[in-house]
């Protein structure tokens, strides 16, 4: 029975990946292809170039096909595996995509994992101490973190840290004048504890607000009311009867925040000039490099689907009452 | 024991209940916004003028939040900044309700357009924001028509979510049933008994809207989409202070970021509030 259970999830969740992912691809190809700005003029800038070369260059491109004829010309890319060459760095996009998206998954990976943590240990002493000084406090930290832009949060830090206290680089991923595969693991990882930082203090304000409100519920529920009249009460009382109840669904959303995770990843990196994949997605957008930006959206999604697929997983075979209770058929 | 505590609170004028103090949060934080959008319009363009004797000052009296490296007045800049932020928030909101709307209710026609609707919205979902938001401005040819539209037909989908689940509940009642068997056309009853019975949740969820299309309509211009140089985004402001935090002038970033903060967190404490008023069940947690 949990075979047959198994083995359709799996199936239905490959089917919507597939599915999903065509129909990404092709949206956001006829988004870009309605734009009526022109890669070849945007390439050239202010370089002065005859009608004639222009036209070549176009031609070269492939600007006036029709879009069925782009539309299959990408996807032919797609199947070979190499998604087009870039028009900004002249290689392969997947050569790009691989080297910016693993330089911005550590960096994601690192303060998601801080943020969780953080956010969870600060939602749970909040929602102990409910309406004391301390919850107040949280509480207020994460309602301004939650309305504050990640982009200013980041300024301030490289304010403080930078500027200020001169602990830190401004700037740049590597050191001028270094080689990118020269720099020393110290080097990088000096260039990385600010956008961690920025990253993660952004993303403790919804986990911490959540868990807070999620120990509130289950602590007025009967079943501790009962645990108390036993005489439990304090840390020990939270770690045996409330930590495991509120822990599964603090973990599923915070796989959920993925989509959260990027869109900052994007600004952070942009503040710090982080060399990720969110500032090459800038600047594949400002300089219309489209076979990039398109594979940049692409692997965007998955990431992002990785993060709920994972958040559904943990639903239903890790939750215990949800794998008690078989009949279980619409996910 | 409690009552008495509160009424001899020394600052308390009278004791006001929970009602007329929502209306008197709502009423102060709506005055203030528009009073910034409107004082917005009122500068005028050359009121913002490069005086290069008064360069790089830090904050005082005369200059608020201190001036730039040209001389500008950053106090006048933010404000007007914020009136932008402020207008195109108002405007993407519009449309993105409208979008709900009209997507709620396409959905609860047959099983076909609800799909469809799931769909769409799935697919909304699925790109990060600010990539989905670069993607749509991009296509309507940047600038600040891209910024706009950008921002506006991208922040539906939470509503549209909510609209499609609320109708689907709606759906099963017995009234629309009854409705149906006397031969009433599917707008009809779209019109007369689901758009009633979900509007509040649409006002709600308006206002909640506000402060992510700001949010966003800030940060996608501080990326550098759209809008050029010369206008006083809070977004533009931003990165252009990056060029002059090494010089130490902290000011430049500091002040613009936390009144757009501000602006964001009053237009979240409006929203909880009229929520409060619109669901009152709500408001006693």
């Amino acid at each position: 029975m949990n075979k047959k259970r198994t083995i359709r999830f799996i199936e239905h969740k490959a089917i919507r990946f597939i599915l999903l992912i065509i129909s990404v691809a092709i949206f956001s190809f006829i988004l870009i292809n309605l734009s009526p700005i022109n890669p070849v003029r945007v390439y050239l800038g202010e370089v002065a170039v005859s009608e004639a070369q222009r036209v070549m260059l176009e031609q070269y491109w492939g600007i006036n096909q029709p879009i069925t004829v782009k539309l299959f010309n990408w996807f032919t890319c797609i199947l070979h595996g190499d998604f087009g060459t870039s028009l900004i760095y002249r290689i392969p996009v997947i050569d790009v995509i691989f080297q910016k998206f693993s330089a911005s998954l550590i960096l994601m990976l690192i303060s998601w994992c801080f943020s969780g943590l953080i956010g969870f240990g600060l939602g749970i002493i909040a929602g102990k101490n409910k309406g004391s000084l301390i919850d107040k406090i949280i509480k207020v930290y994460c309602y301004i973190l939650q309305s504050a832009p990640s982009f200013w949060i980041g300024l301030v830090v490289l304010i403080i840290f930078s500027v200020s206290l001169g602990w830190f680089p401004i700037g740049f991923g590597v050191p001028i004048g270094t080689l990118e595969n020269n720099v020393t693991i110290f080097e990088w990882i000096a260039r990385l504890i600010l956008p961690v930082l920025t990253l993660s203090m952004v993303g403790v304000a919804p986990i911490a607000m959540y868990t807070r409100n999620e120990l509130v519920d289950v602590l007025s529920s009967d079943y501790i009311l009962f645990a108390k009249s036993r005489g439990e009460f304090g840390w020990d009382l939270i770690e045996r009867q409330a930590l495991r109840n509120i822990l599964l669904p603090v973990i599923t959303l915070q796989f959920l925040s993925f989509n959260e995770l990027f869109g900052g990843a994007v600004l952070v990196e942009q503040v710090f000039s982080y060399p990720g994949i969110g500032q090459t997605a800038v600047m594949a957008g400002l300089q219309s490099d489209v076979p990039l930006l398109l594979a940049i959206v692409i692997f965007s999604a998955i990431f992002v689907f990785t993060g709920n697929l994972i958040a559904d997983i943990i639903y239903y075979f890790v939750d215990p009452r949800i794998k008690e209770n078989e009949t279980i058929e619409d996910y | 024991m409690k009552t008495t505590k509160k009424t001899n609170k020394p600052w308390t004028l009278y004791h006001a209940n929970l009602r007329t103090k929502t209306l008197v949060i709502i009423s102060i934080s709506s005055i203030l916004l528009i009073s910034i959008f409107l004082s917005s319009y009122l500068i005028k363009p050359d009121s913002i003028i490069t005086n290069f004797t008064s360069a790089n000052q830090m904050p005082s009296l005369e200059h608020l939040f201190g001036t730039d490296w040209m001389g500008r007045d950053m106090f006048t800049r933010t404000i007007s900044g914020l009136g932008l932020s402020i207008g195109v928030g108002a405007f993407a909101s519009l449309i993105s309700t409208f979008i709900a709307i009209v997507l709620g209710l396409f959905s609860s026609f047959n099983k076909f357009t609800d799909e469809l609707v799931a769909g769409i919205i799935d697919l909304f979902s699925s790109i990060p924001h600010i990539l989905l938001i670069i993607l749509v401005s991009i296509s309507f040819g940047g600038g600040f028509y891209g910024v706009i539209m950008g921002v506006g037909l991208t922040h539906w989908t939470p509503l549209a979510r909510v609209l499609r689940a609320e109708i689907k509940k709606i759906k099963t009642s017995k009234y629309v049933k009854l409705s149906k068997e006397f031969g009433k056309s599917k707008l009809w009853i779209a019109k007369n008994h689901m758009l009633p019975l979900v509007i509040s949740q649409i006002i709600v969820g308006v206002i909640l809207m506000f402060p992510h299309a700001i949010m966003h309509e800030a940060s996608i211009t501080f990326l550098g989409f759209g809008l050029s140089p010369h206008q006083p985004a809070i977004g533009i402001i931003l990165a252009e202070s990056m060029n002059y935090l090494t010089s130490g002038f902290w000011w430049l970033a500091f002040y613009p970021g936390l009144s757009l903060l501000l602006v964001v967190l009053i237009f979240d404490l409006i929203g909880e509030n009229i929520n409060k008023l619109l669901n009152p069940q709500s408001a006693q947690t």
